[in-house]
Order: C-alpha cells, then structure tokens, then sequence
C-alpha cells in the first residue's frame, strides 16, 4: 500500500520562493497583511509584549508587599500599577494572545485559506493594538489626579463613583475608557469573524459533528463575546457621557446607582472569565489526545459541556456582588448558577482524564503543562464553589484569598494551556521545534513559582489581608506569607525568561520540525510549517474527525466508525 | 490515494454552506441587541426615579406618524432586494429611494421632538435620570438609523447609476437585515420609552 504519503507531499503543490527582502519591505507586508496567520502572529506578539510590561507590574507591586512598611512605590503609583496590571493581563494579554492562535489556527484546521472577512480580521487587529498602546500612552499624556503623566487608577473594574469627573479628574480614567472600548470593538469583531469562519468555510465533508473540538470551543467563546462584551460597550459608552456630557447615570447625587455599574461591568466581567478560560480548554481538547494516543473520549459530550458552560456563565454574574447586599433571593440564585457551572465543568475535567485513562502518554512539555493545566484547573474550581457560597464570600470577597482564586484560573489553569499550546504549535509556525529541555526545565522552574506564589497567597487572605493595599503593618502575620510569595513571583519571571530565550534560540537554532511533528490527526497538520500563505494547495475534504488518521491508516480509518453509527440508523429508517 | 488528500467514503452530495455575508451580519446584530438590552435596562430602572422633572408625562407625544413611516420603510426595502433579486433595477432604485424618504422622515422626526424637548421644555441629558437615559436611549437608536440611512443613500447612489445588478442582491440582502434590526428596536423602545415609561 502507498498510503504513507505523508500528507503534506499531497497538498504542497507549488514550490515556495523565499528572496531575500528589504526590512521596509517586510514591514510594509506586515502592515497591509490580510493573511490570518501573519495577523494571528500580530496578536500573539503583541500580547507577548503586553504580557512583559503587566508582569513587570507584577513584580513591582510584590516587591512592595514583600516587606511591610515598604516605600519602594508611592501608594499612587501602586494604584496605578494594580489598574493597569489587571486592565492589561485581561484585555491586552489575554484575549489578544487567544484569539491569535484562533486566527491562526482556526481556517487551518477546517481547511479554508482564510478567514470569512480578511479586511475586517486586519481592522479588528490594528484597532485592539491601537486600544493598548492608547492604554499606556496614559503615562505620558494622562492628566490624573496627581498631575500630569498619571496612569488610571481606579482599578479594573473601575467602580462608581470613583471614575466619576469629581473623584477621577484630568484624563487618566478616560484612557482607560477610550482603550476598552476600542479593543470591545476590535473584539467583537474577530469574533465575528471567527464564527462566520467556522460556520461558512468549512471544506467539504468538515461537517459541524467533525469539526475540531478548538473550533468548537472558539465558536462557543465568539458568541459569548457579542453578548458580553456589548455590555461592557454600552457601560464605556454611558461613563464617557457621564463624564463628558453630564448624564447622571452613575451619579448618585441625582439619584443614579453605583450599583448599576457593577451589575453593568460585572455582566461582561464573569461570561469574560469564560471568554479566557474556553480558548485554554480548546488547546486541552486537542493537546491532550494527540500526546495520550487516543481520540478525545466524550466528544458530543465535550460540545454540549462547552455551549452549557456559555449559556450558565450569563447567569452567575452577581456573585461578584455579594458584598453588596443583594437580599436573600438573589443571594440563592447566583450562589447555587454558580454551583451549577461546575457540572459541565466537571464532565470536560473526566472526559480529559478518561482520554489519559490507558493512553500511551508522550510526557511532552507541552503535555506537562497540560497536566498541570487539568489539576490547577481543578484547585481553582473548588476554591471558586468555596466562593461561590453568599456568606463564605462575605467573610473573604475583596481578600487576598479572591486574588489567590482568580490567578489559579487565569494562570494556573489559563497561563499553562498558553505555554502548552506554544510548545505544540510553535513547530507548525516557525518550522522549528522548541528545545524540550529547556521547555521541562520552564515547566518545573515555573510550576514551583505558580505554587509558591498562588497557593500561599491564599493563606494572608484568610488572615484577613485585603486586596489593593500597598503596604501593611508588620504585627499583622502576613509577613512572612508575603514574603515568600513574592519569592514565587521571581521565580516565575526566571522561568518566563527561560521560555522566551527558548523561543529566541528555536528559532534559528532548533530541530527542523517538518510538517507534522506530533503525528498529530487535524488539519493543520496536514500543510507544510510555517505554511504557504494560501494555507492549502488543494482544498482538503475530510471523512471524518481525524481526517489525518484516515489518511495515514486507511486500513482503519475513522469514517468507517462513523459509517457504523449512521447505517443501522438508516435501515431502521427503510424498515419503518 | 497518493495524489489528493480526498478521503474515501466522502459524501459526494453538494457541499453549500450559509452565505458569510447573513452569518456575519447576524453576529453584528446579537452583539448591537446586547448594547440596546443595557440601555433599555438602564431606562427601565431608571422609570421614575428622576429627582426633579420634566417626567415622561408632561414633555412625551406619542410619535405614531414617524414610527408607521421607519416600520413600512422594512417593507420598502424587503421591496427593493425582491426587485434587485429579479433583476428590475429601475424598480430596486425606485423602493431604495422610498425606503431613504421613509427614514429620513423618522430622523426629522426624531430631530423635530429633541428640537422642541430641549427649547421648550427644557429637557437635556443633564436635567435629571429621565433626559439621561431618553437621549442615550432613543439617541443610540437615531445614530443607527443614521448609519443605515447612509448606507441605504449609497446603495440608492449605485443603484441610480446602474452600477447595481442582480449579482448585488445578497449584498442589499444583508443591508436590509441591519435596516429590519433597526425597526425591530425601534418596536422596543417605542414600547419602553413612549407607552411602558408614560
């Protein structure tokens, strides 16, 4: 039998012309890009820049709770730093570096050559970058409450009445506005664009019952976008007339609520939790199989877990608001929406063990940092049911011991499927394979970090450490919980130092990857790394969910399984 | 085998998939909903609890003429993509020029009652929670119009010039579902501003 052809010999039909370029040339192809991959690799990089600067802002603020009485930031610039630390991991890390690897991924792995709307996918792009570098010009040309060259400080939610005109003067809080409503609008979208994609340039036979589960999962995180981050528009929108036109609605002297905001914020903020954490398990559905030599166990089910999560996730906002004084009614409802949530979350968590279960598990790094994601995961799940109880909120909510729940999810859990994911797919980008050893040594290095940091972080706040307090009396027993979490962070920043020199050093030093490295079964796979930049010579058609398996065994290939299924369903049809 | 990456056993029915012109279109009208859905809500939390007047009762009229004219113009250009789709331009020119007259009409509609609002009333976005959340309200619906307005004017511009044939029809097909969205909201806040707020 010829049939191990390896894919990529099948669809790489034209010879790739690589001349060497002037630099102002590459620029300007980058600039008008329309390609989804280059505009894909824009996201990440940008993000990866974003996630530099935030992190640094990191590591000020836990150099200053390190010791009590510290003075190595002024109390403003700690506001600032926590407002802009948390503003720019979830608007301008976050979601960029996600739906980068979206765009990037998405059109490979339905085998289409490109996204629904290229033009729109590059506006999307150029206008969130432009919302973060707006972000940050704040430091130079923010007038705040401190003078000129102030940095926004009302923290990332931004609750009224403090970005009122009155409380937040000059123009560090509209900044802060202007920035998220233009990566709202950048982020609506490419969402848009990504569902469009998903649902209009599938290849033949790519039905939605054979679409990846990364897809999927994206499909499920874009509609959340439209219906959560609208919200957050029309809130940015109102606090812009507030603060410029002289509206009233967070103005409680003419009767307006600053509750309002809350539940307007928080309607976006909780389903944006969602947004993060989705895109991370995508990479798990697709990382996990291919390195435990199993098809993913529970697929119709891992669909169902995912739209379940996105329609719950609307429904739990309020239990960022339980200190508010809600009444018990709403009180019961949010605590047991919230409970509810970790039903579908549960069914992914076991059908990610029940593909490990009997696998022929690959410890990749990539791999690791999957497994570490599956436990985190976990951790942070059950601290957020802790939470998720009115009165045990009461008790903690705006304590550390929210800040230790919240990073388990966005790092522990969210953070590690990112580094999982470059480590599996840097190969089909770059043409190079990432050194391992580097990458197990960033594992274990960072892994001690995350644990040091974020688990005892949760100790000061259950000693009744408050969050957003830039400094702390030393009789209080927090001493030495702070300083070994700031400990942790160091040894976070040496690991994340160690993944971005690996990065580098791949690049032009690393094994010559091919095009699929992995043995992996989608798409993507199937096309030469980095692939050419109409993605496919010839449009695939696929049979089945691993269209690469059929092609690489087609003396068992996976439609035929499917063909099972569907036939006796058939005769029972005739029969009738 | 060795020359495509066609799998065996593949369907040879015809693969057709939705037009991305609607699909997108629909994602751009469920995230436009979710903004209209807060300002509607901060409106209708808001009934009532203004601290000083003007209050919906002494300053509102019902706008029943401009509301008939922005809800017949959705027929006007259902008309006109009908037309287009059969190849009668002259007819598609003629429903596009309706259906702009039918929308402007509402937008003077709207700029007449803000006219008399503000200098006879006395009602602005500052006076008190009513004018805020009316003209954010109401205000956000106008600029979509507005926006429609423009785009069905250039459609109209083409469509004069015959420079628009029956290959266009899916492109006006898709603009007359933002112009539908925008009278379906209109029915929304017609509903909570004008008969629920009064």
């Amino acid at each position: 039998m010829a049939t191990q052809t390896p894919a990529t010999e099948v669809l790489d039909l034209t010879v790739r012309k690589a001349p060497r370029r002037h630099w102002l040339e590459v620029l300007h192809d980058w600039v008008t890009t329309v390609d989804h991959k280059k505009i894909g690799l824009m996201y990440i990089g940008y993000s990866l820049i974003f996630l530099v600067v935030a992190g640094v802002e990191a590591l000020l603020m836990r150099i200053q709770l390190a010791v009590p009485n510290n003075h190595f930031v002024s109390p403003q610039v700690f506001n600032g730093l926590f407002t802009m630390h948390g503003t720019t991991m979830v608007f301008f890390v976050g979601m960029p570096i996600l739906f980068g690897f979206g765009n990037y991924l998405i059109p490979l792995m339905i085998g289409a050559r490109d996204m629904a709307f290229p033009r729109l996918n590059a506006f999307s792009f150029w206008i969130s970058a432009f919302g973060g570098l707006l972000l940050y010009f704040s430091y130079l040309g923010g007038s705040g409450l401190y003078g000129a060259g102030s940095a926004p400080d009302v923290g990332w939610f931004a609750y009224a009445p403090l970005t009122a005109r009155v409380f937040s003067p000059g123009h560090s809080t509209d900044y802060w506005t202007l920035a998220l409503l233009l990566s709202g609008i950048g982020t609506i979208g490419t969402a848009l664009n990504i569902v469009a994609t998903t649902i209009c340039m599938r290849c033949p036979g790519m039905k939605m019952s054979r679409l990846p589960l990364l897809v999927w999962l994206y499909l499920v995180t874009s509609g959340l976008t439209f219906v959560a981050v609208g919200p957050l528009t029309a809130a940015q929108i109102m606090l812009m007339l507030d603060r410029y036109v002289g509206s009233h609605f967070f103005d409680t002297q003419a009767g307006g609520s600053a509750v309002l905001w809350m539940h307007f914020f928080w309607i976006f903020g909780h389903p944006e939790v969602y947004i993060l954490v989705l895109p991370a398990f995508a990479f798990a559905n697709e990382i996990i199989p291919v390195f435990s030599r199993k098809a993913i166990f529970g697929y119709p089910a891992m669909v169902a877990a995912s739209v379940g999560i996105g329609f719950i996730s609307l429904s739990v906002w309020a239990h960022h608001m339980f200190t508010v004084g809600l009444g018990p009614g709403a009180n019961t409802f949010f605590t047991l929406a919230t409970m509810i949530i970790s039903v579908p979350t549960g069914i992914k968590i076991f059908n990610w063990l029940a593909t490990l279960w009997g696998g022929k598990i690959h410890f990749t790094a990539a791999m690791m940092f999957a497994i570490g994601f599956l436990f985190q995961f976990l951790i942070a799940g059950l601290t957020g049911i802790m939470l998720s109880v009115a009165p045990f909120d009461w008790q903690l909510g705006n304590s550390y011991f929210v800040v230790a729940h919240f990073h388990y999810v966005l790092v522990g859990a969210i953070l590690f499927m990112i580094f999982s994911a470059f480590y599996y797919w840097y190969p089909k980008i770059t043409g190079r394979m990432l050194s391992e050893r580097l990458g197990k040594w960033h594992f274990w290095l960072f892994l001690i970090g995350f644990h040091l940091t974020f688990d005892l972080m949760h100790v000061p706040g259950l000693l009744g450490m408050p969050r957003r307090i830039y400094t702390y009396e030393a009789d209080r027993g927090w001493m030495i919980w702070n300083m070994l979490v700031s400990s942790g962070a160091a040894i976070q920043a040496v690991a994340t130092l160690l993944f971005v020199f690996n990065m580098v050093w791949s690049y032009f030093k690393g094994a010559v990857a091919g095009a699929d490295p992995w043995d992996a079964w989608t798409l993507e796979w199937s096309t030469t790394s980095p692939p050419p930049s109409y993605n496919f010579a010839k449009i695939p058609s696929v049979g089945s969910r691993r269209p690469l398996w059929d092609l690489k065994h087609p003396e068992d290939p996976d439609s035929d399984y499917e063909m099972e299924q569907s036939v006796p369903r058939k005769r029972s049809e005739e029969s009738k | 085998m060795s020359t495509t990456a066609v799998i065996p056993n593949s369907p040879n029915e015809r693969w057709e998939l939705p037009s991305r012109g609607v699909v997108g279109m629909a994602c751009l009208i469920v995230a436009e909903a979710a903004i209209f859905v807060i300002f509607v809500v901060a409106y209708v939390f808001y009934i009532g609890k203004s601290l000083n007047g003007p209050t919906p009762k002494d300053v509102l009229t019902l706008p029943i003429f401009t509301t008939i004219c922005l809800l017949s113009s959705s027929l006007t250009v259902h008309a006109a993509v009908s037309a287009l789709r059969q190849g009668k331009r002259n007819l598609c020119s003629l429903w596009l020029a309706a259906t702009v007259l039918l929308g402007g009409i509402f937008l003077a509609g709207t700029a007449h009652e803000w006219y008399d609002l503000i200098y006879h009333d006395g009602l602005t976005i500052k006076t008190n929670l009513f004018g805020t959340t009316f003209y954010s309200l109401v205000g956000l619906h106008a600029s979509h119009v507005l926006v429609g307005l423009i785009m069905l004017a250039l459609a109209l511009w083409f469509s004069l010039r015959g420079e628009m044939g029956r290959e266009h029809s899916e492109k006006l097909e898709v603009l007359s579902l933002y112009w539908h969205f925008v009278d379906a909201v209109w029915v929304i806040v017609f509903t909570v501003v004008y008969v629920l707020g009064r």
